[in-house]
């Protein structure tokens, strides 16, 4: 196992480090002591390595990440898992706004809760979050799966494409063209493999799905260019 | 952009450590606002007095005889602390306004930053760490204060456009965001009377709060209010005599965090500005919801 202090040793030396270890490497489990709210932390990784985060993390943690685990023993700031390709990212703590926003594939796992636009524009990523999650999350979700445990806040999948959304407690306000659906046998089976994954131990049974009743403009086909 | 931070202190004996913790805070909050920084300041080291502070480009000339000048205006005795470009006169309590007025005749240069029992405000264009030390914020004591570093978007970089803003005697305002709608509402308040200094949107929500106050709205009736008048992003810090408060707008694009442990609360635009607190390992840290107000009073 590699240990790396960001205080002593900084960002870009360990971005650096992180990003110079190929798919076939031996240093497979990386520490990261003394995060202390920095930005940017283990971010655009691209390879099957594990990164364990002791402490908070400040805006950007793990972006644009590809087959790496990222392990933020503490809270992520904003903008945790951005753009995520593949691979698994896990806050033990509450995740600040716009976590996994605009994820193409892979898995965040938040354990707290996350704050306003969980998820937003994500297209493949699959969120789990232990707790709630804040308003305008999954705005313009195009695709993938975000499972609330707790409660979702105000204006819930506004204007959402195809992604699916499962919440287990209450929602204040579902957004434009957002509306509950009914929970069919193949989504119990999803929603099962999620909370499996995200380490949750809420029955599948609990949860309403949510998704897109396809009204709004752009689903009509007299409006195509 | 522009940060902030805000400490509160719960525990007396980390009273004489609120300049150094401050200042600490403030410095790490130089990436989000490198052009002015502020402080203000609560501490009741003099015996319940009056409090101006004041400040002139030309403060070697200004601030000479400044307090036998004030003292004949206002028949009381007035002292002068000097800080760089900073000066802070304490008289009676009840002579204050009177003291403003006459400051006005005395020297039309020197501006009010300030008024209060026990508030100080000191705020220069520069950065953070350069800003802290020129006014030796580390060396102050207090139970409160509220710190901001300003990355400017609407108005000048000024004196007089950085925070924080004094809104009534005792009460400031510090604000991360920008307001759309900030020119009709100036012109507004003009119309009420209502002294605004600079272009600057910030101040606009100070003079806005404190024409609702003089209205007879408390500090919450007017921050509830400014969710409805105020058209754009915020977080406002607002510092009283007593303790702080905080409302995000309901949008909520401008980050906020909070840090309570049984020795303070504390406020950060980025955890960053924490981590340095005692405790704050064990502290329970969360984010202020949107288009709440929040209140810690002593």
């Amino acid at each position: 196992m590699q240990t790396f202090d960001l205080e002593a040793e900084g960002l870009r030396a360990l971005n650096s480090a992180l990003h110079a270890q190929a798919s076939t490497t031996n240093q497979t489990v990386w520490d990261v002591v003394n995060p202390k709210g920095s930005h940017a932390i283990a971010v655009g990784l691209d390879a099957p390595i594990e990164v364990n985060v002791k402490g908070s993390t400040g805006y950007y943690c793990a972006g644009m990440n590809k087959q790496a685990t990222v392990h933020v023993h503490g809270s992520a700031g904003p903008g945790v898992a951005e753009n995520m390709m593949s691979g698994t990212v896990v806050i033990e703590g509450d995740a600040s706004q716009y976590a996994g926003a605009t994820g193409h594939g892979g898995t965040l796992i938040i354990k707290g809760n996350a704050s306003s636009r969980c998820g937003i524009s994500m297209k493949g990523i699959d969120i789990v979050v232990h707790g709630n999650v804040g308003h305008m999350s999954a705005f313009m979700a195009q695709s993938g799966n975000l499972v609330v445990c707790g409660d979702a806040g105000d204006a819930l999948g506004d204007s959402i494409y195809e992604a699916r959304l499962f919440v287990r407690g209450s929602v204040k306000s579902l957004g434009a063209d957002c509306i509950e659906k009914e929970m069919r046998p193949e989504h119990l089976e999803i929603l099962a493999d999620l909370l499996e994954r995200g380490g949750c131990d809420a029955k599948p049974e609990e949860f309403k799905r949510y998704g897109s009743a396809r009204t709004l403009y752009n689903f009509n086909i007299d409006n195509a260019y | 952009m522009c940060g902030i931070v805000g400490l509160f202190l719960k525990d007396k004996s980390l009273e004489p450590e609120l300049g150094t913790m401050l200042t600490d805070m403030l410095i790490t909050m130089t990436d989000r606002g490198p052009d002015s920084a502020g402080i203000a300041i609560y501490s009741e080291d003099s015996e319940a007095n009056g409090k101006l502070t004041i400040q002139s480009d030309a403060a070697d000339e200004a601030f000479s005889g400044l307090s036998e000048k004030l003292a004949t205006a206002i028949g009381s005795p007035v002292t002068l602390r000097r800080k760089d470009t900073h000066a802070v006169l304490e008289m009676p309590a009840e002579k204050v306004s009177e003291a403003r007025a006459a400051l006005r005749e005395i020297d039309s240069s020197i501006r009010v930053m300030s008024t209060g029992d026990i508030l100080e405000i000191y705020k220069e264009v520069g950065l953070p760490k350069d800003v802290a030390a020129r006014f030796e914020v580390a060396q102050m004591g207090g139970s409160h204060g509220i710190g901001h570093t300003r990355m400017a978007t609407e108005s000048a970089v000024t004196t007089m456009g950085a925070h924080p803003f004094n809104t009534g005697a005792d009460q400031c305002l510090v604000h991360n965001g920008s307001l759309s709608n900030h020119n009709s509402l100036r012109r507004k308040l003009r119309r009420e009377g209502v002294h605004i200094e600079t272009e600057n949107d910030s101040e606009v929500a100070a003079a806005y709060l404190t024409w609702k106050m003089q209205n007879g709205a408390t500090l919450g009736e007017a921050l509830e209010s400014s969710l409805d008048d105020l058209d754009g992003f915020f977080t406002f810090v607002v510092g009283t005599k007593d303790g702080f408060g905080v409302v995000r707008d309901p949008i909520a694009c401008k980050p906020a965090v909070m840090a309570e442990t049984d020795q303070y609360v504390a406020f950060g635009s980025e955890y960053r500005a924490l981590v340095n607190l005692p405790g704050i390992e064990d502290a329970r840290v969360w984010e202020p919801e949107p288009a709440t107000v929040y209140f810690w009073n002593h």
